[in-house]
């Protein structure tokens, strides 16, 4: 067996050889399978469990408070505690809720974030599928999760509930057009739509300084209409507190509540994953062309370490502006969205794609 | 043309405008000395509560244990809760004549709301607000105070010479 931190490959096919070499094939695959998912499914929870921590923390210093900062050093077993008190909790059944949709929407929400997870590129190696199709399959994934939200709004026998799900829902389909530009953008840079080609491509340079002008404003566009797209503040219309109380989760309580809250942080773990994986070269270390000995002194962190300070500083940048910037109101909402975004992102295109044509990216 | 003007302009005021704001946020986050949280019990022995914090009321005594109170219960007139209680005694003086003079305050902690009215009011400023706000006690008669102090006494204005223009 040989085993290199820096790729993972030859790993991943030592195992697949000795499983297959000495199980029958259908047991070999089922139990691939559920090592990857039980796999993901670790990640998940401690990611979740972590960026919960990470947002309060953040949140607290940029309002001038400590966070947590009771439950061990620093409050870091602060979220283990919210997490086991809120699997104490009494699920409350709500009288004329659809029961069957209202039990069904938690786990769409966080089936369509873990579907999401499974096409990224973590590392060399360390990735669960390569579509030919990636960015189109991480897009179309990510956004069934509103189908969960619509679903919780609608059979929660609540106004507050519907309201909120229909503002999620008419806030998803007008910036899902802004995500999915600003991915073509880069996807017309690249060549390609498969992930691992797309992290490939950016050995001698990241995107968003090969392809300059454009690549940066795309990048600009993408973070704002994803954000939007996780129903983040500011543009937490769904779920507005000051307005609706919860927004679509007002109902739900104990597991399901934090499988809502779960996934909330997990789409912006896997949108801030694909905002690094396109733009800032995902698992790729920083590599100046040219610059042989800075680039082998690069080579010496581990790939997933790049990919998770990438991921974590774009979270940064999104967590910064949530606590920074008011909510929007529904109208200004969508007029940013129609009037500027949108007129931008396809005008950037064409400009990219002149810039492609022309050769003129580095 | 104009109307181009105007888009543009309105967008990169916005984006440097959420910059700044961005900025502040910012600078926040990488200064920590900026955090304004107590953490009260560990920093206990060094904590500096504010002139202006409505603790509980007391009445300052100075050097000799004289007070400024007359005991004339405008104070407890005022209190809306009822949680100040103003007991005079006639006192005679040594020219023959008797005096009314202030014998216990009774404050009742437990059912003040802080409003500060009973301070607003007094003529003498005898009551003050103190800082003080660690007030839980295992005993409800200890919420009951008695704010002049034993064997204090009333401090004698000095008469101040009238000054006709």
């Amino acid at each position: 067996m040989t085993f290199n931190i820096y790729d993972l490959t030859s790993f991943n096919q030592w195992v697949d050889k000795t499983l297959y070499d000495s199980l029958p094939a259908f047991w070999a695959m089922i139990i691939e399978m559920t090592l990857i998912g039980v796999a993901f499914l670790l990640f998940y929870a401690l990611i979740g469990l972590f960026l919960v921590y990470a947002e309060r923390k953040v949140c607290a210093f940029i309002q001038n408070r400590v966070g947590p900062n009771r439950v061990g050093p620093y409050g870091i077993f602060q979220t283990i505690a919210d997490f086991i008190k809120l699997l104490m909790k009494e699920l409350i059944p709500i009288n004329k809720a659809d029961k069957f949709l209202f039990n069904l929407a938690p786990f769409i929400v966080i089936i369509a974030s873990f579907m999401a997870i499974a096409a990224i590129p973590f590392g060399l190696g360390l990735h669960a599928i390569d579509f030919n199709i990636g960015v189109f399959y991480v897009m179309a994934v990510s956004s069934l999760g509103v189908i969960g939200v619509l679903l919780a709004g609608w059979s929660s026998n609540n106004k507050y509930s519907l309201i909120g799900a229909m503002r999620s829902g008419a806030q998803i389909v007008s910036y899902e057009l802004s995500v999915g530009l600003s991915m073509v953008t880069i996807v017309i840079l690249a060549g390609s739509m498969q992930l691992s080609t797309i992290v490939e491509a950016q050995r001698d340079g990241w995107f968003i300084f090969t392809g300059h002008v454009p690549a940066l404003i795309a990048f600009l566009i993408f973070i704002i209409a994803s954000t939007a797209e996780t129903n983040r503040g500011p543009f937490d219309l769904a779920e507005a507190e000051s307005e609706l109380t919860a927004g679509y989760h007002t109902e739900y309580s104990g597991i399901k509540f934090a499988f809502f809250f779960l996934a909330e942080y997990m789409n912006m773990f896997i949108v801030a994953s694909i905002a690094a994986t396109l733009f800032w070269g995902g698992w790729m270390p920083l590599h100046i062309g040219g610059w042989a000995g800075f680039n082998t002194v690069m080579d010496y962190i581990p790939p997933f370490f790049w990919y998770m300070g990438k991921t974590m500083v774009v979270i940064f940048i999104m967590m910064w502006f949530k606590w920074t910037f008011p909510r929007l109101r529904i109208d200004q909402l969508l007029k940013l969205e129609w009037k500027y975004l949108l007129p931008i992102n396809l005008f950037n295109i064409i400009l990219m794609a002149l810039i492609v044509l022309l050769g003129w990216h580095f | 043309m104009n109307s181009i003007i105007t888009y543009l302009k309105e967008l990169f005021g916005g984006i440097k405008t959420l910059l700044k704001g961005m900025m502040v946020t910012g600078y926040y986050f990488v200064h920590p000395r900026s955090i304004i949280t107590q953490q009260y019990p560990e920093n206990r022995k060094t904590l500096q509560m504010f002139d202006r914090f409505k603790g509980q009321v007391s009445m300052p005594h100075d050097e000799n244990n004289l007070h400024k109170c007359t005991a004339c219960n405008i104070c407890e007139i005022n209190c809306p809760n009822g949680s100040i209680e103003v007991i005079s005694k006639q006192v005679e003086k040594a020219d023959g004549k008797t005096k009314k003079e202030l014998d216990t305050y009774i404050y009742k902690l437990s059912m003040c709301t802080f409003c500060g009215l009973c301070i607003k009011v007094c003529p003498q400023d005898a009551i003050v607000f103190t800082p003080e706000f660690e007030h839980a006690v295992f005993n409800q008669d200890k919420l009951i105070k008695t704010l002049n102090k034993p064997g204090s006494s009333l401090k004698e204005k000095v008469k101040e010479p009238i000054n006709i223009i």
